[in-house]
């Protein structure tokens, strides 16, 4: 076994996340299995207000919210009487690289600087990769991509080859790889060969950068319209993105703002699948990514995952790909708004949200990202069927992962499909149950813990946990 | 035997990361039996040709080594042709405002 070896760079992990993001978890440690969470967060020492004023010095946040009135007008349209939500969108493609992650990668950027080292890794396929890229470009810093990015045929992901071709164009080096959770271990073994800082998507300098989206949309819908948004919905993927967004919500006084994360459904399809890897015209915001991340967060290239989508959310819904794909269309032919899919997903979820409410209700869709080149749906659907997948028109139900995307022939067929938040729940708990290190027991600062992780009560928690030990 | 290429050129290497064996437990069928592989960019340090050991300097200041696969990689992503299921959506939302008289 080499020094490089899996085996051994895996084994080493704690001492390579010790030195890369230099924040010492075991300090927040409590019970078997709990951890101080807000202690973890608050410790990172920025506010809101000087977390704003280091991302107004890059030209982060800040972003318009738009009322969508043609779109509410055909959610109307097809709505009964009297219902029908006003629907905003906040246009987070107006930021430096065109996506809210700019915001998330402002201040691991800014600490990178601060404490002094040359460069900066990151650990995505995505706009994170870009965003961070972006940063550091800007504070004269190196930065190291890490990217999931093609086949083994070699045929790389339309919407991850648009990305590689941004980070190098923001003077990034772009390590891509074929399909596999490897991708962790190269990121370990960079981090540990040049000494960068680990731009990791899930510390909490990531999750505050976010709460500025949360709190600027809450302060925008209320001067333009007298109140607080009735509904914000997410586009919903590791848990970054609706955990900064609720709490930047809550700081702006939003504490009755209903949070509704939205995921494209990819079910069926495996993550770490060579074949199925380019069968995803999503390379985000999809159940791939959402079921395993809400249901166990510290999964994540941190020790603890600051983003932690359970204890914020009041609902979560899925869309179909044909869906997002339909609506991307809608807001360009109706509100001259051509954007990228992320935020097109919680935009299809609110087409059929918005419905339910009454006419005087608003509805915060969170993000919009750019598009162009491969981040696009004509590109995608090109590469479905290049895989052998059928792309027709119809009824959304017939839509099948990996195998057929049915693009709605009206918009009454938008769907929005709920998720058992309760089963997220079950399933979460059983995760730490099987996370409880040998000969330990769970103490009640970790049943109050667990409690605030699920948004229940000790009394919850123990069914649960009652009803896991019964029919194990 | 292909030309030689300069040093200074801005090339693409490979590399396999980790051969099949020494992937991660718990892998799906289809990957368990694949090598990990790496592409990445940089400026070749030496001459070298194409489909031999290469080295590069890449953007961060790296020294990385590999098979040269590509010289001045181009980006080949792109839109492709429109298609068909979604031209006409645009027009249809439109004519369903239009005629309920519902455009803002």
């Amino acid at each position: 076994m080499t020094n490089e070896s899996y085996q051994c760079i895996m084994a080493q992990r704690p001492e390579i996340m010790q030195a890369s993001i230099g924040i010492d978890y075991s300090r927040y440690a409590a019970g078997a299995i709990a951890f101080d969470y807000e202690q973890l967060l608050d410790d990172s020492g920025y506010s809101i207000e000087v977390v704003r004023e280091i991302q107004s010095r890059t030209a982060v946040g800040n972003t318009p919210l738009i009322e969508l009135n043609n779109i509410t007008q055909l959610i109307r349209a097809v709505s009964i009487p009297g219902h029908g939500a006003r629907v905003f969108v906040k246009d987070e493609a107006a930021n430096p690289s065109g996506s809210f992650k700019d915001r998330r990668a402002s201040l691991p950027v800014y600490e990178a600087k601060q404490r002094g080292y040359s460069g900066v890794v990151a650990a995505t396929s995505g706009n994170y990769g870009a965003a961070v890229a972006s940063q550091a470009a800007k504070a004269g810093l190196q930065c190291i991509v890490v990217q999931e990015a093609f086949d083994s045929k070699g045929i790389a992901q339309p919407e991850i080859a648009e990305k590689t071709c941004a980070c190098e164009a923001y003077g990034a080096e772009v390590m891509r790889l074929s399909v596999g959770p490897e991708l962790f271990y190269v990121f370990l073994l960079t981090l540990k060969q040049t000494g960068y800082y680990n731009a990791s998507l899930y510390s909490p300098y990531a999750i505050l950068g976010i709460e500025t989206l949360g709190y600027e949309l809450a302060l925008q819908t209320r001067q333009l319209t007298g109140r607080f948004p009735d509904v914000v919905i997410a586009t919903h993927a590791g848990g970054g993105n609706v955990t900064g967004t609720a709490r930047g919500l809550r700081k702006a006084g939003a504490v009755d703002t209903q949070i509704i994360a939205a995921s494209v459904d990819l079910s069926g399809l495996h993550m770490a699948s060579d074949r199925d890897f380019n069968r995803k015209s999503f390379t985000t915001g999809h159940t791939g990514f959402a079921m395993p991340f809400t249901t166990w967060p510290d999964r994540a290239d941190v020790p603890r995952n600051a983003a932690r989508a359970l204890r914020y959310l009041d609902r979560f819904v899925t869309v179909t790909q044909g869906e997002v794909f339909y609506i991307t269309e809608v807001l360009a032919a109706l509100e001259g708004l051509q954007r990228g899919p992320a935020g097109n997903t919680s935009l299809a979820a609110a087409f059929a949200i918005a419905q339910e409410l009454d006419e005087e209700q608003i509805v915060v869709v969170q993000e919009t990202e750019y598009t162009g080149a491969g981040k696009h749906p004509i590109a995608q659907l090109n590469m479905a069927r290049q895989m052998g997948i059928e792309v027709t028109r119809g009824d959304p139900h017939g839509n099948k992962p990996g195998v057929k995307i049915v693009i709605p022939e009206h918009p009454t067929q938008l769907h929005a499909a709920e998720v058992d938040l309760n089963q997220m729940r079950r399933s979460y708990i059983h995760h730490a149950i099987q996370a409880l290190p040998d000969n330990q027991v769970l103490s009640e600062i970790d049943m109050e813990f667990l409690a605030a992780e699920t948004r229940t009560n000790n009394a919850y928690v123990e069914n649960v946990i009652h009803e896991i030990h019964r029919t194990s | 035997m292909t030309e030689p290429v300069k040093p200074g050129t801005w090339v693409e290497i490979y590399h396999v990361i980790l051969d099949a064996g020494e992937r991660a437990p718990k892998l799906p069928e289809d990957t368990r039996h694949l090598p990990l592989e790496m592409r990445m960019k940089g400026w070749l340090v030496e001459t070298a040709s194409l489909n031999e050991a290469a080295e590069v300097k890449t953007p961060s200041g790296r020294l990385m080594r590999g098979t040269l696969v590509a010289i001045n990689p181009a980006y080949t992503h792109g839109f492709g042709g429109p298609i068909p299921e979604l031209t006409p959506i645009g027009s249809e939302v439109r004519a369903l405002l239009r005629n309920k008289g519902l455009f803002t």
